[in-house]
């Protein structure tokens, strides 16, 4: 069992989500930086699936009741074992009744713990990961929870994994479409050219921006069709949403364009405050 | 046959154009075959259709279908070009009855749907319980189907000011559309009624008792 001490601004229980209920109305879910959850589970042995702790914006600390092999990835932040220093993306090895605390990242925005053997809450068809959307998966976690973790006999075999830094203007890679041909003959310059800002009403639904509208070409609705993880939509006044991993399985917004799957992680650490940039691919 | 128009939804996504609801319909069934559905094992690992492998969902709306797959497992262009060819089958309409869901016409906003509409409210549910609809797509909240098939003296606006929260069970109209609220949530539909039946169930298999192209009937049960 792992005991959550502090939870910081929000911590969920995580894996790779719920795919293949899309059409009846059922979002992906699961880790919004997958990337960082499945290194973290590949550090303690683990398959890459196994449901790991998602925090948002660190400022947390996690005790546990027996020794645990752990290791902490995605956004850079202090780590500490009781009062020693520990390194990002390495396998910890932890002693019983160890307190462990997460600083709060310099760069990017959600970090991941993954425990040997994994989380072992409940499944909610086929997942543990909270789905803030549609409310399926545990609750966010809250202080005083505790979580049973699993074992497995995968042996450790990584020292530490090298990743690369979150620039601070992160650059997403954008595929046009399906639906630019809504749009102005200058909207997908003007997404490409201007810098936009990460708006503090951001989260795993979507990322919100501010910055040029984008004008449409078209009046009157599209009608409802499915969306993508990393799709570019367009509400009414122009601004743009990148939908994160909770998105709505469908809506009637125009997609102007789809952020390139491998670029999803990095949408995944942007910031409320930052900035961000889309170029073409 | 004319070939299919087919969007990219990013490096992960086919958007393909459907000419009606009924398309989309058949194509999303044709589609499910062809990568030999199996929503509990989420993605279709074991597709028979090897243009299918690494397809995760298929997704109609309402004059789409949608397939999300991993671009490092799935080849998208391959999979176009299977999808652009894809023979049809018939319509569901054609093989399978309605779903019957019980109703007790006791909503909220059935005098405000009958000033809307300028009908008695007998009227109004009369002729929504006489309709035959079809489950058009699913969205908004797991289990929660579009239905179409409302008769147009029904197609009244959503409320100018949403409920915070409306009872699961809730049967509602907005716009050309009808709906069983399948949990409690946020909503701006006008409510004419409630259903006892569970239209969403995570321990079910399948979770929802809709799924796109079912036909439904609402049948008015005693309200005292």
């Amino acid at each position: 069992m792992i005991e959550i001490v502090r939870p910081g601004a929000l911590a969920t229980v995580q894996d790779l989500g719920r795919p293949g209920f899309a059409h009846l109305g059922v979002p992906r879910s699961g880790a919004a930086d997958a990337a960082s959850l499945r290194l973290a589970n590949r550090l303690v042995g683990n398959p890459e699936g196994a449901a790991c702790i998602e925090f948002t914006l660190g400022n947390a600390a996690v005790r546990f009741d027996a020794p645990a092999w752990i290791a902490v990835t995605g956004a850079p932040l202090d780590l500490r074992l009781d009062d020693r220093r520990h390194g990002m993306n390495a396998p910890i090895q932890i002693n019983g009744g160890a307190t462990l605390n997460l600083g709060i990242p310099a760069s990017g925005l959600r970090s991941y713990l993954a425990v040997r053997g994994g989380l072992t809450c409940d499944e909610t068809l086929g997942s543990r990961s909270t789905d803030l959307l549609s409310g399926l998966g545990p609750k966010p976690l809250a202080q005083g929870d505790r979580i049973p973790t699993g074992a497995t006999d995968t042996p450790i075999c990584v020292d530490q994994a090298p990743v690369p830094s979150i620039p601070d203007v992160p650059i997403l890679h954008i595929v046009p479409g399906p639906r630019d041909d809504w749009f102005d003959d200058d909207a997908l310059t003007v997404l490409t050219s201007e810098p936009y800002t990460v708006s503090q009403d951001s989260n795993r639904v979507g990322v919100r921006l501010d910055g040029p509208s984008l004008v449409r070409a078209r009046e009157g609705e599209l009608s409802s069709e499915g969306m993508v993880t990393g799709a570019v939509q367009v509400p009414p006044d122009g601004k743009p949403i990148v939908f994160l991993t909770d998105h709505p399985t469908t809506g009637g917004y125009p997609v102007i364009a789809v952020v390139r799957n491998r670029d999803l992680p990095l949408t995944a650490q942007l910031r409320p405050g930052g900035t961000v940039r889309f170029r073409q691919t | 046959m004319t070939p299919r128009t087919i969007r990219r939804a990013g490096d992960g996504g086919l958007l393909i154009e459907t000419a009606s609801l009924d398309e989309a319909h058949r194509l999303h069934r044709a589609l499910r075959d062809a990568a030999s559905a199996g929503a509990r094992e989420g993605a279709f690992s074991g597709a028979r259709d090897a243009a299918f492998g690494g397809v995760s969902d298929i997704v109609p709306g309402e004059r789409t279908v949608l397939l999300v797959a991993d671009p490092d497992v799935c080849d998208l262009d391959q999979l176009a070009k299977r999808v652009a060819t894809l023979e049809l089958g018939a319509s569901e309409a054609e093989d399978a009855a309605p779903v019957e869901i019980p109703v007790h016409y006791d909503g909220a906003d059935l005098d405000e749907v009958a000033e809307l509409s300028g009908l008695t409210v007998r009227e109004v549910v009369e002729r929504h319980a006489s309709a035959e609809y079809s489950v058009a797509y699913l969205g908004f909240s797991p289990g929660f189907g579009y239905l179409t098939g409302l008769d147009e003296a029904l197609h009244v606006s959503r409320r100018a000011t949403p409920r915070t929260s409306v009872p699961a069970g809730s049967v509602a109209i907005a716009g050309p559309y009808t709906a069983v609220y399948p949990s409690p949530s946020p909503g701006g539909w006008r409510l004419l009624g409630h259903a006892d039946l569970t239209m969403w169930d995570v321990h079910k298999d399948p979770p929802a008792l809709l799924r796109p192209g079912l036909r439904v009937r609402f049948v008015p049960e005693a309200t005292r």
